[in-house]
């Protein structure tokens, strides 16, 4: 069973996010960078299941020269090897233009099943798998917390409102992971060392056979015009003392002053 | 001319309450834009809730009704709404960001082509184009959004958008239109509901949450006395996830749930970088902790220095006292 893994690289979740004056984008000196909590379980994932069916586990990330490092701790875990879409043309693209290049990326491989995270937490956009699915034609499973692969179709469990449930598909399809799917392993030693071999290609717009106009920022549909910070919040009340004193007085303060309740 | 639409969620024989804020805001929308502000219905038995739709603005609704579309199946969703989208041609689609709302949205997006913005908190127009304002970064950062497609699609927060005054006398036109869902692939095949109707975390309009301080499971019980007696729903800090206390859709954060509730009560959560950012829009904050040095007082409204195990059982039964005035 060959598997496809989508993976993305995002700011250490520990960052402070600051918006870089002028400009569309985030400050970005000084920013640690991650594999995206989410894909990790996506990789973990993969190679359980390789482990069980044997198969090839390729991971593909569409980013600038530095995401190979979370491409890098992919391969750490186990992965096989990867591919990296490079190329100026791919960058500034929001979610439907990064799932058309992913989406031909794949076209070019050999799968049975390809597994995302369902969110990437720097967009925060939940659209990729979804996108990719649609325009390959073939179904998705999102927010999956339990997958049962069988020959020819998988059984995932998904959350839903008050509950889960388990839906059917054929494959191949993609499915996104939500945490509960499994406990990512870390990437060994030995495996670390080992990734350092394995084959990392980097694929050019040429070499996918889409036009430039097709990828990045050209071929986005919506288009970022301004970043903002939060409103700060202003400092607030703060209550010492006999909790049978205070909490009474917090409580009404809540109806009478906040208007919460 | 380009309409709003707003694609409405029924739960249990009613509109989501997101649904209602939708039409509100889609109504100064649409007249922002120069369009007709429109519902669709989607499900089982849905066809009578046009009328409330009506009372909120939608001068017609598109319904289709029939006993297999019951449950959300997102391609069967994807595919009567998708071809009534290309022979209608709304300006805008508002979906909320809801778990299904989530799983169709993108679903439309890639059929249509349009552009999709993700869980939006402000939206508004600019020369008849719909833009809006999202969270990135779980909230440590804004994006504004532009579209540059004809149809516009946004989910849209629960919560952030008020709901205007129903208008009792308005009635909407009611165009039944195909249930054909077309080929589906993926199907559902079993359905697990937890007990007791549980509020999503997500819509929640109150939230209490309890992190590591809770020391247990089994103290989770007072915060559900407490959430009980004030209509809330119950989260929990990754640190309470992790150590198997709560469940993991109870998470609220970065990698959790991002929440705007307009109450959120936290009790013994630090207030890491991660649950900050997942909390910190919500309306009004009270936080309890001991340490008056935790970071989580820097957000609060309202912080009770003390023991949350004494605390707890005083705000219910305060609470209690005041609701029933
Ligand atoms: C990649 C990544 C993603 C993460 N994502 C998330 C996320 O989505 N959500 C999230 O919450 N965290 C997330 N975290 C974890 C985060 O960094 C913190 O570790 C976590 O939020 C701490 O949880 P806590 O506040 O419950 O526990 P602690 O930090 O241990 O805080 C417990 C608090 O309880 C107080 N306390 C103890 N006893 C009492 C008592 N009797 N009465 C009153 N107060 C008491 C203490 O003073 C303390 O402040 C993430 C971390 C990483 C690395
Ligand atoms: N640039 C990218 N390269 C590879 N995979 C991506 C990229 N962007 C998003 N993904 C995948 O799509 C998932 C959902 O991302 P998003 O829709 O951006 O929240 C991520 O968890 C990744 O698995």
């Amino acid at each position: 069973m060959n598997i496809i893994v989508l993976v993305k690289q995002v700011p250490d979740t520990e960052t402070r996010i600051k918006v870089q004056p002028g400009t569309t984008d985030i400050v970005r000196e000084g920013i640690s960078y991650l594999l995206n909590p989410y894909d990790e379980f996506a990789v973990e994932e993969a190679l359980k299941i390789k482990e069980a069916k044997g198969g090839e586990v390729v991971v593909i990330t569409m980013g600038e020269a530095r995401t190979e490092e979370a491409v890098r701790t992919a391969l750490a875990m186990g992965a096989d090897k990867a591919r990296r879409l490079d190329g100026a043309e791919f960058l500034g693209a929001d979610s439907y233009a990064t799932a058309a290049a992913l989406a031909k990326a794949i076209q070019g491989e050999s799968y049975d099943l390809i597994l995302c995270g369902k969110q990437a937490v720097d967009d925060d956009s939940v659209q990729v798998g979804i996108l990719v699915a649609a325009m390959l034609g073939i179904p998705c499973v999102n927010m999956v917390t339990k997958l049962e692969v069988a020959d020819g179709s998988v059984k995932a469990t998904r959350e839903i409102e008050g509950g889960t449930e388990t839906i059917e598909a054929p494959t191949p399809c993609v499915i996104t992971a939500q945490k509960g799917l499994n406990e990512p392993r870390y990437p060994s030693l030995p495996g670390i060392m080992k990734a350092k071999k394995k084959e990392l290609k980097a694929v050019s717009l040429g070499d996918l056979g889409l036009a430039a106009d097709q990828v990045g920022a050209a071929g986005s549909k919506t288009e970022i015009s301004e970043l903002t910070m939060p409103a700060e919040r202003a400092a607030g009340k703060v209550f010492e003392g006999e909790p049978a004193d205070i909490v009474p007085k917090v409580v009404r303060m809540l109806r009478d002053e906040a208007k919460v309740i | 001319m380009a309409n709003v639409w707003v694609i409405a969620e029924v739960k249990e024989g009613k509109l989501k309450k997101v649904a209602l804020e939708m039409l509100s805001k889609g109504k100064e929308l649409a007249s922002q834009v120069g369009g007709a502000l429109e519902g669709v219905l989607v499900g089982s038995g849905v066809e009578g809730l046009a009328s409330e739709m009506a009372k909120y603005g939608a001068s017609k609704v598109y319904v289709a009704d029939d006993a297999a579309l019951a449950e959300y199946n997102g391609e069967a969703y994807a595919n009567i709404i998708g071809k009534l989208v290309e022979e209608q041609k709304p300006g805008v689609i508002l979906i909320g960001a809801s778990i299904n709302g989530k799983d169709l949205a993108p679903r439309l997006s890639a059929k249509l082509g349009a552009g999709l913005a993700s869980d939006v908190v402000e939206l508004g127009a600019d020369g008849g184009k719909l833009t809006v304002k999202r969270p990135i970064y779980a909230g440590k950062a804004f994006a504004s959004i532009k579209f540059k497609t004809d149809i516009q699609i946004a989910t849209v927060r629960p919560n952030v958008n008020p709901v205007a005054a129903p208008n009792d006398g308005a009635s909407a036109e009611v165009v039944k239109i195909s249930a054909d869902a077309g080929a589906v692939k993926a199907k559902i095949v079993d359905k697990q509901l937890s007990a007791g109707g549980k509020i999503e975390l997500t819509e929640a309009n109150i939230i209490v949450s309890g992190g590591r301080g809770m020391k247990g499971p089994e103290n989770y019980k007072m915060l559900e006395d407490l959430a009980d007696v004030i209509g809330a729903a119950v989260g929990a800090s990754r640190a309470a996830v992790d150590a198997g206390w709560r469940a993991h859709h109870d998470q609220v954060g970065q990698t959790g749930k991002t929440v705007s509730p307009t109450l959120y009560i936290a009790f013994g959560i630090s207030g890491a970088i991660q649950h900050l950012a997942g909390m910190s829009s919500s309306k009004f904050i009270v936080a309890v902790n001991k340490d008056a040095e935790a970071p989580i007082f820097k957000v609060a409204d309202y912080g009770i220095v003390a023991d949350l195990f004494t605390v707890a059982p005083i705000m219910t039964d305060e609470f209690k006292k005041l609701l029933a005035e």
